[in-house]
């Protein structure tokens, strides 16, 4: 052993830098930040490594081609020991980071971390996050399947709607005219070049300024921040009530950061990879490409805007979004702390999560996309057919055939983009069942061009059958009086 | 140590050692920033349309929608599948066409066809279109983007190259340019 404390030795002399890490390792932090609710930015981090690591290890493997990206996935899933492990981590991992970096935020937020004298490291937190993002959105293009050609479809079209520039931007994200192997390549840089670079050097930053500034002490309700006395009195409390971060703190955030590791090779080895989904290939249109998890709440958010909103929300709310986060510091960067004495923070953090959490909710079972095979695949109920007349069961047939179901449930089956129709004939009378079909409304196209007059009868014949027992069809309430009205006058005028 | 002269011979040495590099710095920058933009450049001056066939004509019955598939006119050997391109193409009577993108105006999805209902659907976000192409329900704010066609012997040709978006819709620039009619 003495040889080792000696080439230790013999290194520090010549780097000397075991005073500084010794500083950095001793360094004194609030007794109450030693606390569990301090661990998910060192557990982010912790992630962050194994993500570059997994990287690593599947980029020897991984080919950056249009032409052999897909291949060369399969055979990391398929061929190599141990491939698809490496893939599922990876994949995973990526989940874990972007929940981790969330969750610290919020943490951070809520303990008023961002306040004085600690804006500029909130806002180096902002870039990681946007950063931490963009390695989520980019590594699912380099998982080149259906999703990704369809997603970078997606991004394209939500860059080409940019004012004046938009054709060029197009271009330049996709290196060319159209989703191809430049588009690859260059999604490749991005994820395994620019942003990590980006990542490792903010990281650095992220961790100095912890460092020079001193982690948050717990935010003590009436304890308020002012510029001229904070410091000093972090000063105080670390020297009074200090404890050094190696080990009174540290053995929390290594312990939560090995349960995060052991969750993401769990997760990996229960649920697998991600993907590939099928080939990258344009002329398979039979698909129903949907992003991944974290993305999903946009993928509501796109089904559910009304057209006119959808792009200047698209282009301004981001930049709202991100000015917002980046003009917090400054805009409370004193005054009270604690969540308990800022109620429009939690409120805030509360319905953002609340408004998120739907969407991703909604966008799981996405009720605004037509269900392609609905008018194939699902049948009529049969007690919708029992004792009906041939017209009414025409006019079933005429549903399943024009495709009535891809957008409507019977019987729990079918798409959820219009209204389910198994009561529709206690809503709409026969009048105004055919003017919804031949002419549409609201999100209905009109039909009055693809259905026969007869198709139309036998059609509405079948809808005005379906109410439930006991309760009677809509009706049109004006249409006995004015027959009986029209029935009295003929009659008057009549000698 | 005295306080280095502002002016001595050294500090104006590094000063032009500092403008030397900054010099080269920013022509540096020109080849940089040229093979950033270059995917800027079309061809020609007509952006990334080229002409490509589809095929001939007895491929697409009158009355009929079909897909049909072409190679894209701007590949690179390594590009794969991604290279082959769907479209739909609407054969209405004699030498009339429509030919659309397969990109949804929306954002971009495989619209497919539906000849039952006469429709087009949108998997991703739920937008319909009529045969015609033209806006029938959800958010797409506009009809199918179409490539302008013209009938060359007995061949159905498109311009195209440039995926279908909302700054690049389709050919339409040509079609104000130049009315194609087949």
């Amino acid at each position: 052993m003495r040889w080792i404390e000696s080439l230790c030795d013999w290194m520090d002399r010549r780097l000397q830098l075991s005073g500084a890490i010794r500083e950095a390792a001793l360094h004194r932090v609030p007794r109450s930040s030693a606390s569990w609710w301090y661990v998910f930015g060192s557990a982010a981090l912790t992630v962050f490594i194994l993500q570059v690591v997994t990287g690593i290890l599947l980029a020897i493997v991984y080919v950056p081609s249009a032409a052999e990206a897909w291949n060369s996935l399969q055979a990391l899933n398929h061929d190599l020991t141990l491939g698809w492990f490496l893939r599922a981590m990876h994949g995973w991992g990526s989940n874990f980071m972007v929940a981790l970096v969330l969750i610290h935020m919020v943490q951070v937020f809520l303990f008023g971390a961002h306040k004085y004298p600690r804006e500029f490291t909130w806002i180096v937190g902002v870039f990681l996050l946007l950063m931490t993002l963009g390695m989520a959105f980019t590594g699912q293009v380099l998982r080149f399947d259906q999703d990704a050609y369809w997603g970078l479809g997606i991004g394209a079209s939500i860059t080409g709607r940019v004012p004046l520039i938009g054709g060029w931007l197009v271009n330049l994200l996709l290196g060319g005219p159209i989703i191809a192997g430049e588009t690859l390549s260059r999604f490749f840089a991005l994820h395994v070049f620019v942003i990590p670079g980006t990542l490792i050097g903010l990281v650095g930053l992220h961790l100095l300024l912890v460092l020079k500034l001193g982690i948050n002490e717990w935010p003590m309700p009436g304890r308020v921040v002012r510029r001229e006395t904070y410091l000093k009195e972090y000063e105080e409390l670390t020297h009074k009530d200090g404890v050094p971060f190696v080990p009174d703190a540290i053995w929390k955030d290594l312990i939560f950061a090995g349960c995060i590791l052991l969750a993401v090779a769990f997760c990996g080895v229960i649920f697998g990879p991600f993907g590939p989904t099928g080939q990258p290939d344009p002329t398979i249109i039979e698909t129903v490409p949907r992003p991944d998890f974290f993305f999903l709440w946009l993928y509501a958010l796109l089904s559910l805007l009304p057209p006119q909103f959808e792009t200047p929300f698209l282009l301004i709310a981001p930049l709202i979004g991100i000015a917002a986060l980046l003009l917090l510091p400054f805009l409370s960067g004193e005054g009270e702390k604690s969540w308990r004495r800022r109620p429009i923070a939690v409120l805030t953090v509360l319905l953002l999560a609340v408004a998120l959490g739907t969407f991703t909710k909604l966008a799981s079972n996405a009720p605004w996309s037509p269900q392609m095979n609905a008018w194939s695949g699902s049948t009529v109920p049969q007690r919708y057919l029992k004792d009906r007349s041939p017209l009414e069961r025409r006019g079933a047939l005429v549903f399943q055939d024009k495709q009535c179901r891809n957008c409507h449930v019977l019987g729990r089956e079918g798409g959820q983009r219009g209204p389910a129709l198994d009561t529709v004939a206690t809503r709409l009378t026969p009048d105004q069942l055919i003017r919804q079909v031949l002419q549409g409304r609201g999100n209905m196209p009109a039909y009055g061009k693809n259905l026969s007059p007869a198709e139309v009868t036998a059609l509405v014949a079948f809808l005005t059958t379906l109410h439930p027992a006991g309760q009677a069809r809509a009706r049109d309430a004006s249409r006995p009086v004015a027959l009986e009205a029209s029935g009295e006058s003929s009659s008057s005028t009549r000698p | 140590m005295s306080e280095p002269n502002k002016f001595s011979r050294r500090s104006a040495l590094m000063k032009l050692g500092l403008l030397i590099n900054g010099g080269i710095a920013a022509l540096l920058t020109v080849p940089v920033v040229g093979y950033i933009l270059s995917p800027l450049r079309g061809k020609s001056g007509e952006g990334y349309n080229a002409r490509v066939s589809l095929g001939s004509l007895d491929q697409f019955p009158e009355g009929q929608t079909r897909l049909a598939t072409f190679r894209n006119p701007f590949v690179r050997p390594w590009d794969g599948q991604t290279a082959d391109i769907p479209c739909w193409v609407r054969h209405l009577a004699g030498p009339t066409f429509q030919v659309f993108a397969i990109n949804c105006a929306h954002l971009g999805c495989p619209v497919r066809w539906f000849s039952q209902s006469g429709l087009f659907m949108c998997p991703c976000h739920g937008g319909a279109y009529y045969a015609d192409g033209s806006r029938a329900s959800g958010p797409p704010e506009r009809g199918l983007f179409q490539y302008p066609y013209r009938i060359e012997g007995d061949h159905l040709v498109i311009r195209a190259g440039e995926l279908p978006t909302l700054a690049a819709d389709a050919g339409t620039a040509a079609i104000r340019r130049k009315p194609c009619a087949g």
